[in-house]
Formats: structure tokens, C-alpha cells, sequence
């Protein structure tokens, strides 16, 4: 009987890596921040599993430590999406391989 | 494992592909959506209601609505002409397979020596209330300063500035 926690991380993985190909492969640079959030909810999910199959659930510390990450991951995406929507302004594209200059 | 567990699984698996896969943006943040709320499903099964209901309002509420919005103001509805993957599209797929394989490799490796099953451990909100207030203070009292730090930056960065446009 193998743990119940293999099929969690396998899925955590196999997100990770989805939101890995999307930030690596995708132009719009939305979707790279799309990539980037479905990696940090792989993470998320990691950490509540090793919470709940862990030595010590009753201290709370993983399930503490996802809660922070959803809370700093949600910072993340409000100023992220601010600043893809102010480089729209400025550049009227969101396409990655078009901002290929550092001068404004 | 569960019939249950599989089906949930593939719901984010597949919202997560879907999104990544989809060349329309607002089908992918609507697939995004799915995935999401797959991961709200499997926070649940595994016990952590506050985390998972905290995921089905911060992700699916507000940061789905964040990006769609996001969408809409960059006119990202319409097909750019050149395709939506990059040119070296195929080395981050390889890094990411890579990433895969060697997380796996550690997963299945490791297989024997995780936890067995466990009972489910009796936690309330109340529980975790006591310890944001108690233990976990100073760390909530940080987040609270760097959502308000980020969210007044995100407005400044994003606010229409007309002086510069004239």
C-alpha cells in the first residue's frame, strides 16, 4: 500500500511542470504570469499535503505556511498585472519578444 | 486512493493544461478557473477547510477576475498574428519535462519511506485564529503591511498618468 502522499505530490509535480511550460513557452506576458501562479499553487499544495500526513498536524505549521504563500501570491499578482498593464500603456503590445529594449 | 481523488486530480491537471494550451487568453483564464478550483477540492480532501476556502475566494473570486480584467484592458482577446508560443518554445518545454522527471524520480524514490495514512487531525478555525494572533503574529502583521505596500503599488504603477502623455 503505497502513502496517500505520493498521489498529492505527483499532482503538485505535474502542475508545477505545466505552469512551468506555460511561463517558459507562452508570447503574452499574462500568460506567463498564469504559469507563474499555477507554480506557486503547486506549492501550495504540497505544503498542505505534507501538513496533513505530517508528524505533527495539530501544530498547524504547514497549513500557516500555505496561508502566507496564497496571501503573498495574491501581492504578487495585483503588481504583476499592474505592470503588464502599464507596459501596455507605454508599449501598446504584451508580447514578450517585442520588449527587447531596456531604454523607455 | 479514491475514485474521488482521481477525478479531482484530472479536473486541475486538465484546467492547468487547458490553460497553458488554449490560444484564446480568456478560455485559459477561465480553464485557470478550473484549475483552481480543483486545487480548492483537493485542499479539502485533505482536510485543510480553511485553506481550500480561502483558495476558492482569493483565487477563483478575486485573482481569476484580476486576470481577465487584465485581459480586456490589454486587448488580449484578439489572436496576435505571429502565434502565442515563442520561438524557443521547445527548450522550456524540455526544462519543464526535465523539472518533471527529476520531481518524480525524487517522489517515487522516496515512496516508502512517507507516512502511511493517518487520521484526520481536529483542527478548527478557532485553532488557527489562536495562532495568527499568538505565534504567527508578527508574520501576519508583515503580510498585512507588504498587501497594502503591493496593493497601492499596483494602482500607482497601473494609474493612467496624463502628464506624460501630453
Amino acid at each position: 500500500m503505497a502513502s496517500p502522499l505520493v498521489g498529492y505530490l505527483l499532482v503538485a509535480a505535474l502542475i508545477f511542470a505545466i505552469g512551468l511550460a506555460g511561463a517558459l513557452t507562452r508570447r503574452n506576458a499574462i500568460m506567463v504570469l498564469i504559469g507563474i501562479e499555477l507554480m506557486l499553487n503547486a506549492a501550495n499544495l504540497n505544503l498542505i499535503a505534507f501538513w496533513r500526513y505530517g508528524p505533527h498536524p495539530e501544530t498547524l505549521t504547514g497549513m500557516m505556511f500555505a496561508i502566507f504563500s496564497i496571501a503573498v501570491a495574491a501581492a504578487e499578482a495585483a503588481v504583476g498585472l499592474g505592470l503588464v498593464i502599464s507596459i501596455y500603456r507605454h508599449a501598446r503590445t504584451t508580447d514578450l519578444e517585442q520588449m527587447n529594449r531596456m531604454k523607455g | 486512493m479514491e475514485v474521488a481523488f482521481y477525478l479531482i486530480s484530472a479536473l486541475a491537471v486538465g484546467g492547468a493544461l487547458a490553460a497553458i494550451l488554449l490560444k484564446n487568453l480568456v478560455h485559459a483564464a477561465l480553464a485557470l478557473t478550473l484549475a483552481f478550483l480543483g486545487l480548492a477540492f483537493l485542499f479539502l480532501r485533505l482536510d485543510a477547510q480553511f485553506a481550500g476556502f480561502a483558495q476558492i475566494l482569493i483565487y477563483v473570486g478575486a485573482v481569476a477576475i484580476l486576470v481577465v480584467f487584465a485581459i480586456l484592458l490589454t486587448r488580449g482577446s484578439e489572436l496576435p498574428k505571429e502565434g502565442v508560443f515563442s520561438k524557443t518554445w521547445l527548450v522550456g518545454l524540455v526544462i519543464a519535462a526535465g523539472v518533471f522527471a527529476i520531481l518524480g524520480w525524487a517522489i517515487l524514490q522516496a515512496g516508502p519511506w512517507l507516512p502511511q495514512a493517518t487520521a484526520a487531525p481536529a483542527v478548527t478555525v478557532n485553532d488557527i485564529g489562536n495562532l495568527l494572533m499568538g505565534r504567527y503574529v508578527l508574520p501576519l502583521e508583515i503580510v498585512a503591511v507588504l498587501l497594502t505596500a503591493a496593493m497601492l503599488g499596483a494602482v500607482i504603477v497601473a494609474m493612467h498618468e496624463k502628464e506624460k502623455t501630453k
